[in-house]
This record gives C-alpha cells, structure tokens and sequence, in this order.
C-alpha cells in the first residue's frame, strides 16, 4: 500500500469529523499568531529602553499578559479539540476493524493467528492515530507558525528575514532524507517484532510441554535468536530516525548564528535595524526552530505510524465473504437438506471431498461415523456454511444455501460440539446467546430441560454467575450442557452434534445423552456418533475416513456391503 | 523499577555516554545567549565588527560539536534501549519457564504474554526517551537559572530572582497536572484492556457466534467497550492537554516581571541591554524545555508502571524447595505417601493419596471432573511440590532430585494436545532432538500417527501451524503420544490423552503401546473405565480423595464409586467389554 492511499484512506476517517476539525485549525491559527506576537512585543519593550522613557514599556506589558492568557486558552481548546478527534478516529478504526472481522471468512479466522489481528486492532490503530493524527496537528501548527513567523519577520526587515526564510527549509530537506531511508527498517521491524510475537504466545501457551520434554534451552535459543534480529533491526530503525533532531537543530543553530551576525551588522551600519528588533529576531530564529524541529520529528515518527497504518489498513481489505444475496431466498426449514455432487478442499493440493450427494428428509439422524480426525469438522463447516463448497450445491428445503441468508441457515442449525466456547459474561447470557431477549423463565426451563439447572443453582450466584472466558472452572460437561440450553432455548429445526468421547465424567455424561436425546426427538440431526446404539438407530451412516466421505448407508447395508464401515465396526465393537 | 538495572549491565557504558553527550550538548547550548548578549553589548554598543564576526563564528562552532555531540548521544541511546529491552525480554522469557508452575499459573499466560510483547516494547521506548532527554532537562532548566545570575551578577537583587520564583511554580505546574493525568492513563489503560481481553473472546468464539446469529449482539457489546475506552482517553488527554497553557500563563507573567525589573535597572545603569535580553533568552529555554519534559514525563511513568510489574516477575524466586539427597523408601519407581496438595488459590486438590507403582507396571488414575486426576500428574511432574507427605520416585524424594533430570525420564502426553510452529520432525524431535528419522517413524507407528504424517504434503517437514492448528483434535492427540515415545520414556504418562479418540482408535493405541520394547512404568488418567482395565493398579479418586486403590477386579467388588463408574459406562451399550 502506497503512502498516497494510507494518507487518501486516513482523510476519509478525518472527514467525518469536520466541524471539529475546522475549529481545531481556527484555534491552532489564533494561538500561533498570539504566541508569535509576543516576540515582537518583548522586542518593542526593549526598544523603549533605548528611548529612556520607563512608561512607555507598561502598555507593552499589558498587551503581553493578554497575548498569554488568551494565547493559552486557545492552546488548551486546541489540545482538547485534537484528542476528541484523534480518539474518535481511534474509536472508529476499532469499529470498522470489528465490523471486518465479522464479516471475514473462516478460511481467513482458521489461517491467520489470533495475535495477529488482536494487535494489528489494538496496537496498531494506536500507532496510526498517535503517529498520523499527533502528527498532522503538529505538522499543521507548524507550517502556521513557521508562515505567520515570515509574515512576521517582514514587517521588520527583508534582509535578515531572507537569511532565515532560505536556510531554515534545508532542515526539512535532510529530514525527509532521513526519513525515506528508515520507512524500510521499521518495516521489517514491525514483521520481525509480529514473529517473535506469535512465537512467544505458543511457547508461553505451552509452557509446561516444553518443561516436560526439557527443551528451555532449545526453545530459548531459538527466541533469543528471533530476539536477536529484532534488536538489531531495533537499534538500526530508532537510530536513523532519530538522526533527523540532531541534524535540525545543528542547521537551526547555524540560522541563529546567521542572523546574529546579520543583525549585528545591520544595527552597528545603520541599515534600519535596532537591537530591540534584534531581540525580536533572534526569538524568532529560535522559535522558527521549532516547528521545523516538529515538522521533522513528525516526519520520522510517520514512518512508523505508516507502517501500522498499512497493517491496519491491509486488515480493512481483506476479502470478506461472499455477501449475502441481495434478495435472500426465504424458506420455511423442516428439515431437508442435500449435498448435490458436491466436491470440496481447503487447498488445492489437497483434495477432500469429491462429487459428494446426499439427501436427508426431514426428522431423519444422520450418523457421521469414522475414525479419529476423519474430517467430521469440515462436514460442518459445509452445513453450517462457513466454508463454501468448490463444486456442486449445498442445499436446505431444496434451496441452494448460497441462495439463503447465512444467519437464517445458520439460525436452523443448533450446533452441540465437544469443545464448546463460553464468553465471560453471565450464565444467563450465556444461555441465550441465541435469543438475547428470553426471559429468566424461558432461560431456566431451557437449563432444566438441559439437566444444567442443577450446577447451575449450585454455583455461587446462580444464574448470574459470571463464568471465565472459556469456561474455566466449568468442567467440559458443564460447558456442554450450558451450550445444549442454548440450543434448546432457540429451538431450531435442525442440529449439529457431537457425542460425548471421554472427557466427561459419568453422570455428567448420562446427562448430556438424555438432554441429546430430547433434542433429536423429530429434528433432522447430524450426530458425531460414538454408541453403537446411535449409530445403530440412525437413519443413515456417513463413513468418514482422511477428510472424504468414503461410504453411506444404513447399518445394515454398509454391514453388508463389507467395506470400511464394517472393518471399524469389527474392530471396535466385535 | 531499580530491580531492572542488573539488565542495563551489557550497556552500561552506552548508557552513561548517551547522557553525558547529551548533557554536554545542553551545556554549549546554555552559552549561546551569553554570546548574543556579549555581541550586542559590546559589539553593535562599541561598533566593533570585528568581535561581532568572531563571535558568530563561536556561535556556528558551537553548533557543529552540538551536531557531534547529539549524534554519538542518540547512538549511544538507541543501542542501549534496545539492547535493555532484549536482555528484559530474554530474562522474562527464561523465567517464565524456570517459575514453578504455582507462580506462572497464578500470573496467567495471557499476562505473561502481555509482559513480554507489550510493556517490554514500552520499556524500550522509556529508556530511549530517559537516556535522550530526561538527563537534558534539569540540566537546561537548572542550567538556565545559573546562568541568569551569571549573566546579572546582583544575585537575589536582579533578573535571578524572577527565575527563582518562575522555575518552581512551573515544576508545581508540570508535576500537578502529571500527576492527575497518569491517574487518569491508569484507568484509560484497563478499559483498554478490557477491550482487548473482548477482542480475543470474539476471535476464539467467532464460529458460536455466528451459528446462532449473535453477530449483532456481540458488535453492540464490542461497540459499548469501544467507546467506554474512547471516553477514558480523552478524559486522561483532557488534563494532559494544561500542561501547555499553565507553562505558557507561568513563562510569559515570568517575562513580563523580567521586563518590568529590567527595565528598571537599565536606567539605572545596573544591567546592559544585552544582559536583559540574554535573561529573556534563558527564560524562553526554560519554557521549551519543561514542555518538552512534560510529554516526556507521561511517557515514562508509562513505562515506569511496565518496568515494575516486569520487575516483579522477574524477582519471584525461580527455585522450587530442595532438600539433601536421602535414601529411603523402597525400590518403587513412582510412590506417594500420605500427599495432599493446596494449590497457592487456596483450593484443596489432593488429600492424603498413598500408592505406588514398579517398574514397568501400570497405573491408572480414574475419577470424574475435579477428583484431582491432573494434580497427580503435575505432583509426578514436580510443576508443584506437595504441601504435605511425600513423593519418591527409585526410592529417593522428589525434592532432593535434579528437576531436569526427573523430567528427562519421563514421557509426558499432556491433556491438551499442543504443538508448536515447525515441521513435525521438528515437534517430534521435542524430547530428543538426537533421534534419527526411523525413530521418529517408530513411534509415529506405535501412536498410530503414521497415517496421518504420511497423509500430509512433505511427510516429517509438513508444516505445523502456531498451536499445531492445522491438526485435528485427534491428529494432535497421536502426535503428542509420539512425541512422547520419540524419548523412550521410562515412565510414560497418558494424562487423559484419550479424549478425542474413538474407541476404535484408542484400543489400537493402547495395545501398540503396551507392546512397546522398553516396557515403560505407564501412568494413565481417564475417564473411561474401560481404558484402565488392564492396569496393574488403578487409582480410583472423587474431589481430592482417594477412594480405592487396585485391580479392577478387586475395585468392582470392594469400591462402589468405581462400580458406579463401570456400569454406567457399560450400560451405554458399545464400549462394554
């Protein structure tokens, strides 16, 4: 992403923000010329010196005190004016990046790490408010004030004005100079900065495997390895940028010198120049240092903020999901649901499923049945639609599911799996996360039904318990049974389930498979099957094996058939 | 933040040289206006041009060793941030796998994590800044006021006074609203936590999200904490934002009673024009430099506040309780002897647990949900010591053997199957990095995890995702007992590692492993009855107690709440055996 389009796409944020932006410029414009002013006045009291009179210097004075107290009233409205807007950008940079990520497929959520878009979220859109936003605030008051000083220095002379007007932009020159040769390592920085990130997070995740098998050494070698090329990156990036303020400031020096000498002469040959306006220029010189000293410094902290910026920016682009068609099919869900020759694969390598059909009625169970990381997800990936098939249709009531709106499809589906996600909020909430507005009635029969209002009174506050991201201090029984309350709550035509292996305790466990057993009751189900007495009763077996669908049936006829599906059935349960 | 020092040590010569330029730098740049105030006075007030001329090339003189000075300082400084931060950073990151286990759960990955990408970056950040600046500021400010008695020798009488009473009012300034605006950063910082904490819930829940269609649900709350943040950062903006206009108000009365004074003295012949000036010169230096030092200030109690939270994690004590090398007890591989285990929370795992096991011999650990299944395996482990009775491991105390070395035996297949980024070879070669590929195959084949690595593009160098994300649930489970078994144990530990597998799978499993040549002493948690049968001895324990201990034979007769467990499992039709 080219700097042009960062600054074109930063604009529009600004936009938003007119009419605060313009009184922030009209008070920045006011301060600059109150705090420019001010010079000339010290200058003009002096020159009363030389007249002798000590009076005249008293309406100066006054005129000085009023520049100031207006002066930083105009500051303090600015500063308050530009942290409004830049936190408002901030705030809506996060929404954007919210909505985005809401919308982004899931072949994007399974490949890129958490970490990565978390802090190109929060970190990043920081540094591109703090960098870019700081900076055009300061950019602004500086070109103001290094104009308003011209404008200034004219009025009491030509010569020593040029001296400063023609030396001074050189600054500007070396500093953009500076700043073109460090974008390049503080991009790299940020990459190298992200690896070491995600290494960190796995291996500080996984602290206790790595105690286990005694790799500290290994795994600390290789992150002071990582560590290592940071740094040096590190050093090199913040030391070319930070050259701009030494280089300023040696040039600036030079000016003051310049127009000392200037001055000076002017004074002692008589060219219409006093010490008094000599007092004023050597201010001026020093002020006028400034905001080239700001311009520059905001010119190297830019690079940064632009490499952050592009992440941020790169985040907002990303393909999203095929939106939803416009005039969205609307279907009444009873439960019927195909695949017709559907083929399927995350990669192109690897090939998965292929010309794949199936047609379930409604109020039939279907079985999925396979040995262990058979591919049951992606079977639910294709139901639930979060992946869209390569080939072929999905299809519910005969309705191609592309046809469909994601979240009706998706509202038909309730979905029970083995690792079931808890938010950390209350277990009421958590209980109708589909159907925010149930009431605590609805929400305790649902958990009854669920067999879950027993722990659930049990814990401390009852229902308004607020449970721990991810469930913790929730055994996985009970993580199963809030989210089997949930879907009883929206009471949805059709489910997604997955017995129970072994991470449950007993009683638990009978719970979990009476609560199922309830659910199934007349809705088209596809059951992650691990009993015999499931699969048994099921309408149809799909046989999974190594990603495809490899056999179909029912029990008998696939018994009969003596394929894949009999040899597991011999293995396991003969 | 003083316990960070011992990590500036690499760079300690960086890091006095960084100020010292820096200071000098300040100090040429204090002469300047006793320059100027020479050259009006006695140049343009004598006509000579040729002091006018000398002086301003002192003045271009000075200039350059600035240049030079500033140059060697931001080197100096830079290579020392950054060399601090990465000895931080390679400190924490050594400790955290060197805490026991008590303190880095207590600390809580994701806090860890934080520390060792966010507020080291911080530190980086704040020691550049304090090594650039922080040292520059008193000595301009200080500097300043010694220079303006100098400049008006009157002492108290003159110019001086002014800045004697300016100076203070504006540290007052500066350092009040400093003060209340990193309160207010403080809090700014949590909601931005919260947020963040937010962010990741909706990351790792995006699939439960959208299959009950909360999608809007959970933007109102994403939005709600969005502007809950908003709101604390412009209200902690909002009291930075004085520091400016009190300056300025300060400065200016400041110069205006220097003036009112000076001007005074003028006439009285008591102080030169050119000193006058050279005084409203110090003045104005003094200005820019306390706005410079208060934006520096909030920067770094910004980083002050990282550099004591890393500092405390970095001075927990890393050792676990060690006692002298003791010969008791018998010849048993692994035996627990009246153990109870609080974990630092307060919470009661394990109360009075005594078995033992030989060598070669199996144990299985069954109980339901919190009965206290993990707390033995992280006991065996030594991730926490026992807060009471013993462990001995070949007839000596856990506590008095080399934590690497106990480790080094054992082969541990952990509950949640994790893996790491990499290829496989390199996950399996975890426990040995030695092993050659035939090893590696072996027990790939002995965990039935051969299919799968064979399966994949690149066979041994397939790519493992960050978490070994690429893998299912199962996958992850074989490859983890692989990995395991790469190290030929001598004790082998299955804790729950059975889970996502089907019976099918798991029976081939168990029975490749019980074939195994070294016949490792094997300890397996489980749920399933079925999975312990055949154990030597199986531990039977319920919320931290243990109820029985022994065959399942003698358990199913004498130990209901193992009775209990069997036949509800076996009533569930296929599993029973």
């Amino acid at each position: 992403m080219t700097k042009k389009e960062i600054m074109r796409r930063i604009f529009r944020y600004i936009a938003g923000e007119k009419g605060l932006t313009f009184c922030s410029f009209a008070a920045s414009a006011v301060y600059v010329a109150l705090t420019l002013a001010v010079p000339i006045l010290v200058g003009r009291a002096v020159g009363t010196l030389e007249t002798g009179k000590i009076g005249g210097i008293f309406p100066y004075l006054a005129v000085i005190l009023a520049c100031a107290g207006a002066g930083a009233l105009c500051q303090w409205i600015m500063g308050e004016i530009n942290n409004r807007i830049s936190v408002r950008i901030l705030r809506d940079l996060r929404a954007d990046a919210y909505r985005k990520l809401s919308k982004l497929p899931f072949s994007y959520l399974d490949r890129v790490p958490s970490g990565d878009t978390v802090s190109r979220i929060m970190t990043d859109a920081e540094a591109l408010v703090d960098g870019i936003l700081m900076g055009f605030t300061q950019l602004f008051t500086g070109v103001l004030t290094v104009v308003g000083t011209v404008v200034f220095m004219l009025t009491m002379n030509v010569t020593v004005t040029l001296v400063v007007a023609v030396l001074t932009p050189l600054s500007v020159f070396f500093a953009r100079f500076i700043a073109r040769g460090t974008f390049r390592h503080f991009k790299k920085r940020s990459e190298l900065q992200a690896d070491l990130t995600a290494y960190t997070e796995e291996t500080v995740t996984g602290r206790k495997v790595v105690r286990a098998f005694g790799r500290e050494e290994e795994t600390y070698a290789a992150f002071a390895e990582k560590d290592e090329k940071l740094r040096r990156i590190s050093g090199k990036a913040i030391f070319l940028s930070s050259l701009t303020n030494p280089v300023t400031r040696f040039l600036n020096a030079l000016v003051y010198a310049a127009v000392t000498l200037v001055g000076a002469f002017l004074c002692v040959r008589g060219g219409n120049m006093t010490v008094g306006m000599l007092t004023s220029f050597l201010a001026y010189a020093n002020q006028y240092t400034k905001p080239f000293n700001e311009i520059s410094g905001v010119l190297a902290e830019l690079q940064n903020a632009f490499a952050c910026a592009a992440r941020v920016f790169e985040f907002l682009d990303e393909e999203e999901e095929t939106p939803d068609p416009a005039d969205p099919a609307e279907v009444r869900v009873t439960g019927r649901v195909g695949a017709e020759d559907v083929s399927f694969s995350y990669t192109k390598e690897q090939k998965l499923i292929e010309h794949f059909s199936l047609d379930v009625r409604p109020g039939e169970h279907i079985a999925i049945v396979g040995p262990t990381g058979c591919g049951k997800t992606t079977l639910i990936n294709l139901l639930m639609r979060f992946y869209d098939v390569n080939a072929g249709r999905m299809t519910v009531e005969g309705v191609d599911v592309r046809a469909l709106r994601r979240r009706d499809l998706r509202a038909s589906y309730g979905m029970v799996l083995q690792e079931n996600w808890i938010g950390k909020m209350s277990v009421t909430d958590n209980i109708r996360r589909g159907k925010p507005d149930a009431t605590a009635k609805e929400v305790e029969a649902a958990a009854r039904a669920a067999h879950a209002h027993g722990f659930i009174s049990r814990l401390p506050q009852g229902y308004d318990t607020v449970l721990e991201e991810n469930g913790e201090g929730l055994s996985a029984g009970q993580r199963q049974l809030i989210c089997i309350a949930a879907v009883m709550l929206v009471d949805p035509p059709m489910l997604i389930l997955d017995e129970a292996t072994a991470s449950i305790d007993t009683r638990t466990e009978k719970k979990i498979q009476d609560a199922f057993e309830k659910l199934m009751r007349g809705r088209t189900t596809f059951i992650v099957a691990h009993r015999l007495s499931t699969i048994r009763n099921a309408d149809k077996i799909l046989v999974m094996n190594n990603g495809s669908i490899v056999e179909s049936g029912t029990h008998e006829e696939l018994l009969k058939k003596g394929g894949f599906y009999a040899r597991l059935y011999n293995a396991q349960y003969a | 933040m003083f316990r960070l020092l011992p990590y500036m040590k690499k760079y300690r010569l960086q890091s006095v040289l960084a100020p010292f330029f820096k200071m000098t730098e300040a100090v040429f740049e204090l002469f300047v206006p006793l320059i100027v105030a020479k050259i009006i006075d006695e140049g343009i007030g004598g006509n000579d041009e040729a002091l006018i001329v000398r002086y301003c090339l002192l003045l271009a003189l000075l200039a350059l060793a600035g240049l030079a000075l500033a140059v060697a300082a931001q080197f100096f400084s830079a290579r020392a941030a950054v060399g601090f931060a990465s000895e931080v950073r390679k400190g924490l990151y050594k400790k955290v796998f060197s805490l026991p286990a008590s303190e880095s759960d207590r600390l809580g990955t994701n806090r860890l994590i934080t520390m060792l990408t966010g507020d080291v970056v911080q530190l980086q950040t704040g020691v550049n800044m304090v090594l650039r600046l922080f040292m520059r500021s008193p000595v301009v400010v200080i500097g300043a006021v010694v220079m303006a008695f100098i400049a008006d020798p009157r002492g108290l009488a003159g110019g001086g006074l002014w800045f004697l009473v300016a100076v203070p009012l504006l540290a007052l300034a500066v350092g009040g609203v400093m003060i209340f605006s990193i309160r207010r950063y403080k809090a700014s910082r949590s909601s931005v936590e919260d947020l963040t904490l937010e962010l990741r819930e909706n990351l790792s829940g995006m699939r439960v999200f959208r299959s009950f269609g909360q999608e809007e649900h959970r933007k109102k709350r994403f939005e709600k904490m969005n502007d809950a943040a908003s709101r604390a950062l412009v209200r902690a903006g909002r009291v930075s934002a004085l520091t400016g206009p009190f300056t300025m108000v300060i400065v200016d009365l400041g110069i205006v009673a220097l003036l009112w004074s000076g001007a005074v003295s003028v006439k009285a012949g008591a102080l030169s024009t050119g000193k006058l000036i050279a005084l409203y010169n110090y003045m104005t230096q003094i200005l820019i430099e306390l706005i410079k030092l208060a934006n520096l200030i909030v920067t770094v109690t910004k980083s002050a506040a990282c550099a004591d939270r890393v500092g405390r994690v970095l001075a927990l004590d890393a050792s676990l309780a060690k006692i002298p090398p003791e010969l008791s007890g018998g010849e048993e591989e692994i035996a627990f002897e009246h153990v109870d285990l609080t974990y630092p929370d307060g919470t009661k795992a394990l109360k009075d647990v005594s078995f033992s096991i030989g060598r070669g011999q199996t144990l299985g650990i069954i109980g339901g949900t919190g009965a206290g299944k993990s707390s033995v395996i992280s006991l065996i482990m030594r991730y926490y010591d026992p807060t009471g009775g013993r462990i001995l491991c070949g007839g000596r105390d856990l506590r008095s053997l080399d934590e690497s070395a106990l480790r080094a035996r054992i082969g541990l297949v952990p509950q949640k199957p994790e893996l790491f980024r990499g290829t496989v070879a390199e996950n399996l070669r975890f426990g040995d990095p030695s092993a050659d590929d035939e090893t590696l195959w072996d027990a790939l084949t002995a965990a039935d995890a051969d299919g799968i690595v064979r399966s994949k593009a690149g066979g041994l160098d397939a790519e493992v995702e960050q978490y070994g994300r690429n893998f299912s649930g199962g996958q992850k489970q074989r490859l983890t007992v692989a990995r395991a078994l790469v190290r030929r144990p001598e004790i082998l530990i299955l804790d729950d590692s059975f889970s996502a597998l089907d019976y099918a799978t798991e029976a081939k499993l168990k029975k490749s492993l019980s074939e195994l040549s070294y016949r490792p002493t094997t300890v397996i948690v489980s749920q399933r009855a079925s999975s312990l049968r055949r154990a030597d001895r199986i531990l039977v324990l319920d919320e931290g107690g243990q109820v029985g201990l022994g065959t399942h034979e003698e358990l199913y007769a004498s130990c209901p709440v193992y009775r209990e467990i069997c036949l509800s499992q076996e009533s569930e039709g296929g599993d029973a055996q």
